[in-house]
């Protein structure tokens, strides 16, 4: 599998940008995720979605290394993740920092260079230019100075955002981007996702509003524990494979 | 001053410096009491150390006393790990074990002068100058003057190379560890450098107030900047000064140099607490006080935009109709008059064009919720506040 993987990746188009084989994450014991399978198709803009306590981050968290599985393996473009970490960027829970943390808006965003600077050496202009390009795109330029507490949730999403894109990735991961933030700022970040689709990156994104899979994203996964499907969202968001993931009765209305 | 004054001064000042750059990262990483765990527990590493080199200043002491440190950590996670108790029970299981191993370990050894458990809870700076290094019988000054400068070195080198690993790996774990920059590696280095800081430390100040040196000057400091260098700066600025007028303070009152420092570094934090600019106490109260007239202000505003009948805008109708005080009213009154705000005409309040303005565009931002923009045209519109 791996090899084919390799032969596609020279052409791009059809490429596989993250192959997940077999799964299984335990926290004391207990399985978080199992025997997970995935194909991430290259140039995709999907959802994960499934109920509280899913492993919906577990697994971005696993194929990031973050977390240690007990079994399985995770490629990114054919090779394990610690050889192509310069491919991927992520976006964590707006809720796993401390936001008193003494740093401006512009300190945070920088932070993103850093994984192509590797160890030791300081950011200098070029990183700084990067940075504050990322801040024009999110439109948070003139809170460039900010401490990051003075800033609003929806200001401090976006600078995670721009953190994400100044890495310059090929895949970009993100955990709930839109939790806790007001509409204008969700359509800004759903624009910037698109933006990126277009250019042909893939984003991941785990999602919490159902109602706005079909209109923001073209693939999904779901996910409770097991993988229950996934696929394009045309053909696999029913209210079948809802039901298997929430285990009620769902019915979401898909607009066509 | 005596060259003895100066130096137990200069090793005062190292060791502050010495605490405060991990105590910084400790602070923020919240885990200070880990700090209070290691500089107990480094003791039956000491004493063990002593047994073997007879020499308190020695550097395999030294080495072994920060592995007991590493160790504590180490039992601190597994025990916590488990899952069966908090972070703050498994401290308070494992330091004052080891701790009390080590006092046992003295007990059974009392003859020995150079250990007891009074100096290492409290440090004897005063005999520091007596200890001196010798090099080819040339004397190069006090022993812990060279133990402390040399930690010192060391941590400061490794701060400026990994600065940035530091930071990132203390403000986001999950970034770090996918940038490629191990979080466990830069923790263990963090807990490394705080056990051979403490250890280092010890002998001069003793255990309670190595705590008190790494974590008053960073909490000091974070209160009074929004910058993690300049955070760093002020906590070594308030060690320093803290270890030199605590010297002065003991001298003065024929007392403990190191409970001296201790009460200087309580001084130093509570003034901070008190008068920082922006998170001082003082400062929350006076803010609040200028956002509550300033909301009040607003409102009043805003009634005279809602209500063109002249009934609603009279001076003494106002009083009943928003139904606040008199003394409010006036405040409230004065300052809107200040602000050029509002204008009178026989006992009539009108808005002037700057209130209209000023109002128009607070509401629009209250309808959007952008909060923050309220508070820049604050400052735009606002001469004088409340």
């Amino acid at each position: 599998m791996s090899q084919q993987v390799d032969k596609t990746k020279t052409e791009k188009t059809g490429a596989i940008a993250v192959q997940v084989d077999d799964l299984t994450v335990a926290y004391n014991y207990k399985p978080v995720l199992w025997d997970i399978d995935l194909e991430i198709p290259e140039g995709v803009l999907m959802a994960i979605v499934g109920p509280n306590g899913a492993g919906k981050s577990t697994l971005i968290k696993s194929i990031l290394g973050i977390l240690k599985p007990i079994a399985g393996s995770v490629n990114i473009y054919g090779k394990s993740y610690k050889k192509q970490r310069h491919l991927v960027a992520y976006v964590p829970q707006k809720g796993s920092v401390d936001w008193d943390f003494p740093t401006t808006a512009l300190d945070v965003v920088t932070m993103g260079t850093y994984g192509s600077l590797g160890w030791i050496k300081r950011p200098g202009q070029k990183e700084k230019k990067e940075a504050l390009e990322a801040l024009e795109k999110v439109g948070m330029l003139p809170f460039k100075n900010r401490q990051i507490s003075q800033l609003s949730g929806g200001q401090q999403q976006r600078i995670f955002l721009a953190r994400a894109l100044v890495q310059n990735a090929s895949i970009y991961f993100m955990d709930e981007p839109f939790q806790g933030v007001d509409a204008t700022t969700e359509i800004a970040i759903i624009n910037i996702l698109k933006e990126l689709r277009k250019a042909g990156k893939t984003v991941i994104v785990v999602h919490h509003d159902l109602q706005t899979v079909p209109e923001y994203f073209d693939w999904v996964t779901f996910l409770n524990v097991k993988k229950i499907a996934t696929g394009p969202v045309k053909d696999i968001f029913n209210d079948d494979n809802l039901t298997k993931t929430y285990g009620i009765n769902y019915k979401v209305s898909i607009q066509e | 001053m005596s060259n003895a004054q100066i130096e137990i001064q200069l090793i005062a000042a190292l060791v502050a410096i010495a605490c405060a750059i991990p105590g910084s990262f400790l602070v923020l990483r919240k885990m200070a009491m880990i700090s209070d765990a290691i500089s107990h527990s480094i003791l039956p590493g000491i004493v063990i150390g002593f047994f073997i080199t007879q020499d308190l200043n020695s550097p395999v002491l030294i080495l072994l006393a920060a592995l007991t440190g590493i160790i504590t950590v180490v039992l601190v996670e597994y025990i916590q790990n488990t899952g069966l108790v908090k972070e703050d029970t498994a401290i308070g299981l494992v330091f004052p074990t080891l701790f009390s191993i080590g006092v046992i370990l003295i007990a059974k050894n009392a003859n020995d002068v150079h250990l007891d458990v009074d100096a290492i809870l409290l440090g004897e700076l005063a005999f520091a100058p007596f200890d001196r290094l010798l090099i080819s019988r040339v004397d190069v000054g006090p022993k812990s003057l060279w133990i402390i400068g040399c930690i010192l070195i060391i941590t400061i080198t490794l701060l400026i190379a990994f600065f940035k690993e530091l930071k990132v790996s203390t403000f986001d774990a999950g970034l770090a560890a996918s940038l490629g920059f191990s979080p466990t590696l830069i923790h263990y280095g963090l807990m490394s450098i705080s056990s051979i800081t403490s250890v280092g430390a010890f002998d001069a100040v003793g255990a309670i107030l190595v705590v008190a040196l790494m974590i008053a000057p960073a909490a000091s400091a974070y209160l009074i900047t929004n910058n993690l260098k300049r955070m760093l700066v002020y906590a070594i600025s308030f060690g320093v000064f803290s270890a030199i007028a605590g010297y002065w303070l003991a001298h003065a009152l024929d007392a403990s140099i190191s409970g001296s420092i201790t009460t200087m570094l309580g001084l130093v934090f509570l003034s901070v607490y008190l008068f920082a600019p922006n998170k001082g106490v003082i400062a929350v109260l006076y803010r609040e006080k200028q956002q509550r007239t300033e909301v009040l202000l607003l409102t009043f505003l805003l009634h005279l935009k809602n209500h063109t009948e002249e009934t609603e805008r009279h001076v003494n109708h106002l009083n009943e109709h928003i139904n606040w005080g008199k003394v409010r009213s006036k405040t409230i009154l004065d300052l809107a008059l200040k602000n050029n705000m509002i204008q009178f005409n026989k006992n009539i309040v009108a808005l002037t064009e700057k209130g209209d303005a000023f109002t128009t565009q607070a509401i629009d931002y209250i309808i959007t919720n952008e909060d923050g923009q309220i508070e820049d045209m604050k400052d735009d519109f606002f001469l004088f506040r409340g």
